[in-house]
């Protein structure tokens, strides 16, 4: 019985215990990854992947899936950059923007997300075309949309630099002193960000929605759910917070390009099926996908830090993606 | 050599999981050549008893002998070479591939020179057809499994166990969707089975089935073996006193409920698609129950679906209170008022990985939104698992996965799920399928409880007995048409079986 016992809190807390031992592996290596700064390090790092894993956490867990995660953060990172470059800057993206509140791009570039986001649900839901697909068109046509915008006159696609300092020092680069340790103002919107979604995911009925569409839509539409609308708010938010993911990103680089975000949607689905989003919808938990995200950063930091070869990091994050989703499908197969 | 009493001897097999004892040495000795009949309620261990013959589960204790010798079952694939077959109650085709690839996937005939091997799909189509004749199944090898009936299925799975050679078949619930001709098929191919000398364990909740065809009937109840009596010296009230341990003396609850002022008034209601139902017309009271019945195709599920907006209507009204109304979908009949229990508990019902309490509260989210959207999960929960509890469901806790209750303690979450949104017409569509006789008197009761209490309920039901036993008014479908509608006091099953199949 005993063993039984310690078996089941293992599988049920795999990923936490994964992170501790990566943490403790590479601590073996070099304790001064136990220091302040590689810990502060890491959690930058993953503050603007945590966003966005937690958007594409949404739609996993309704069973479905986003592609077009990683172009939606490219184009508002573009978005919003183009309107916060200081005045006396040489190339403007519009030289004759004056000094705007900066809360206004922000709002505008959360508003384009959203609204791709919510162009993705109305397919999903109202024409039906798999999640797969709908949101393979969307990362397509996102991203031909912010090449457009890109390559407008006068900027003709060139880099967009020279980002306001007080932009990028909020949304970016700044920290603030808690406790005598200075936190990255970022890891702070991580937070706030992940207590949001831990809240609509627990507290509303949006997200007791949520499971019930992914755990059996067929019997979410049987007990009175609208699973169409509920899939367009879903998507929405989800495309939100790529919206501010893009803005994040823009601050913390100083700039923006057309190929920002490329390939974020696989990692964030990657971090979310480590920390045990289950890809066939109905599971979920945001202390899982913020581990998951965790785990990679701290592989990709961690061993960078120890000197591993960015090869050998690849086969390892590789080897961990399978690893984890077979672990949790012999859960669940050992519970049919 | 002598030949050997038993094919199967599963000796004082236990099995424990975390605080069950699933099996307590439980005993089940089968004859070469017979059908053996293993009977009990869902919870009584017959699932974990065939799940350790078949090599999914390791009993903890006891032995299993098979032709007289012990043999050990590490998984289903040695249980399968060992001439052990299961027909499994859901059956899982390769729908999109053809009948013979279907029958031999994974050991094709092949023909070719040395490692150069290529599909023998000419032997494989004769293989088939010898095994098909020898069964007296009529089964072209090459159509297309996805548009097979379930009972061709069904067919087409004992062909497969039976070439494996298997000398034991198991079979879970066989009958539970197939029409009366298709039982009387499956019949006919159980039979010839026998005399071949295999060995069949049929599970079944059917008595009058199991009276039929079997030669024995074990019985269980709670991890342990009752018995082991001959199917002749059996009766339907005994095998019940048995499996639940007490004398049933009503199969259903004392009724008290009186039908009051009409509630629902559907007229001419008919579907858009030609072959479903059409011009239905009837009244439900206050605290009626009303049973449809009808054979399978009768259309009685479309009919009750589109009621609850789930499915369209061309023509025909429905009026609420005298009060025409437009039901388009489940969420504006939730609003009218209305609840239902769909008939594929697993495929409509049940949010298989979700806990207890969140598969009952999905319905009557509502009631518990505070402003700023915010959801009063403590009243959620008290008022929820209250109502779980207050229908005896057996779980550990609410917070178990649905996916781990019997079929019975499911179907009553699911009632508590419709149950909380305090609906005054109920939709139940064959509300005790698959469950097993004392969770089934438990859910007759709560009808029974619910129209005392006022509320309306239309029960499809496609037994004969439970219809007549808990109807006030049995309306009586065939193809997509009302035949009649048939009085508690005129009811039987001679009449509704008239109607049912007038055309």
């Amino acid at each position: 019985m005993e063993t039984k016992r310690i078996q089941s809190f293992i599988s049920q807390n795999a990923i936490y215990i994964v992170l501790v031992l990566l943490i403790v592996a590479i601590a073996i290596y070099d304790p001064s990854f136990l220091g302040l700064n590689p810990l502060r390090d890491v959690l930058n790092q993953s503050s603007t992947r945590i966003i966005i894993a937690l958007g594409v956490a949404f739609i996993l867990i309704t069973g479905g899936t986003d592609l077009s995660a990683g172009r939606i953060v490219g184009l508002t990172a573009v978005v919003s950059a183009s309107m916060l470059q200081v005045t006396d800057y040489s190339r403007r993206f519009f030289p004759n923007l004056g000094e705007i509140n900066f809360l206004l791009p922000i709002g505008l570039a959360i508003l384009v997300g959203l609204i791709f986001g919510l162009i993705n649900g109305v397919i999903v839901a109202k024409f039906k075309v798999p999640p797969f697909i709908a949101t393979l068109g969307t990362m397509v046509a996102v991203y031909g949309v912010n090449s457009l915008y890109f390559d407008m006159d006068p900027n003709n696609s060139q880099p967009i630099g020279g980002l306001r300092r007080d932009f990028t020092k909020i949304f970016g680069t700044g920290s603030f002193g808690f406790g005598g340790v200075s936190i990255p103002n970022i890891v702070l919107i991580a937070i706030i960000v992940s207590i949001f979604v831990w809240v609509v995911f627990n507290k509303t009925k949006l997200g007791k929605n949520m499971y019930a569409i992914g755990g059996n839509q067929q019997a979410a539409k049987v007990s009175g759910i609208n699973v169409g609308r509920n899939l367009i708010y879903i998507y929405s938010i989800a495309g939100a917070l790529y919206g501010l993911a893009g803005v994040l990103e823009a601050a913390r680089t100083g700039g923006a390009t057309n190929n920002y975000g490329n390939m974020y949607e696989l990692d964030a689905i990657a971090a979310c099926v480590v920390g045990g989003v289950s890809t066939t919808g109905g599971i979920g938990t945001v202390p899982g996908v913020v581990t998951g995200v965790l785990i990679f950063t701290v592989i990709n930091y961690g061993l960078t830090f120890i000197g591993v070869s960015p090869y050998w990091q690849l086969i390892i994050k590789g080897s961990i993606i399978v690893a984890a989703v077979a672990f949790d499908m012999r859960k669940y197969a050992a519970k049919r | 050599m002598p030949q050997n009493e038993y094919v199967l001897e599963m000796n004082n097999i236990v099995k424990e999981f975390p605080g069950v004892k699933a099996l307590n040495q439980v005993t089940l000795q089968v004859r070469p050549g017979s059908v053996h009949a293993l009977m009990g309620e869902n919870g009584a261990g017959k699932s974990t008893l065939m799940k350790c013959l078949f090599g999914i589960y390791s009993p903890d204790g006891g032995e299993i002998i098979l032709e007289g010798k012990p043999v050990v079952i590490p998984n289903s694939k040695i249980a399968l070479s060992l001439g052990i077959s299961m027909i499994h109650q859901e059956l899982h085709p390769v729908p999109y591939r053809n009948v013979m690839e279907n029958l031999w996937l994974g050991r094709f005939p092949t023909r070719g020179f040395g490692p150069i091997q290529f599909i023998d799909h000419r032997k494989m189509a004769q293989d088939t057809r010898d095994l098909f004749r020898g069964l007296d199944i009529d089964l072209s090898p090459d159509t297309m499994v996805h548009s097979l009936s379930v009972s061709k299925v069904q067919s087409l799975e004992i062909a497969k166990a039976v070439s494996f050679q298997s000398r034991i078949i198991v079979m879970d619930e066989p009958t539970s969707s197939l029409t009366d001709v298709e039982v009387e098929q499956l019949f006919r191919i159980i039979r010839g089975l026998r005399e071949q000398g295999v060995a069949i364990i049929y599970i079944s909740h059917k008595m009058e089935e199991i009276l039929r065809i079997s030669d024995e009937v074990t019985i269980m109840r709670d991890g342990n073996k009752i018995g082991t009596w001959p199917a002749a010296d059996l009766t339907t009230d005994l095998i019940i006193s048995k499996m639940v341990g007490r004398d049933l003396t009503n199969r259903y609850p004392e009724r008290e409920h009186v039908p009051g002022e009409v509630l629902l008034q559907v007229k001419g209601l008919t579907s858009p698609l030609p072959k479903s139902f059409k011009d239905i017309s009837f009244d439900l009271r206050r605290g009626e129950i009303l049973g449809i019945g009808g054979l399978v195709g009768a259309q009685r599920t479309e009919l009750i679906e589109a009621l609850f907006g789930l499915r369209e209507i061309e023509s025909g009204s429905i009026r609420m209170n005298g009060q025409q109304v437009q039901i388009k979908s489940p969420e504006v009949a939730k609003k009218h008022g209305m609840a239902l229990l769909t008939e594929e508990r697993r495929v409509t019902g049940i949010f298989p990985v979700l806990s207890v309490h969140e598969n009952a509260a999905i319905a009557n989210i509502d009631k518990y939104q505070r402003p700023y959207l915010l959801l009063n999960e403590k009243k959620k929960r008290v008022d929820v698992d209250a109502m779980v509890e207050k229908l005896r469901t057996k779980t550990p806790s609410t917070k178990e996965l649905i996916m781990n209750l019997s079929g019975g303690n499911q179907q009553k979450v699911l009632l508590a799920r419709w149950l909380l949104t305090e609906p005054e017409i109920l939709l139940l569509d064959e509300p005790t399928r698959g469950i097993d006789v004392g969770a089934k008197y438990e859910i007759y009761s709560i009808i029974v409880e619910l129209a005392k209490q006022g509320k309306s309920i239309i029960m499809i039901s496609s037994e004969m007995p439970e219809l007549i036993g808990m109807s006030d008014r049995i309306l009586v479908m065939c193809e997509g048409k009302l035949t009649g509608i048939v009085d508690r006091e005129q009811a039987s099953e001679e009449e509704i079986m008239r109607l049912a199949a007038q055309h």
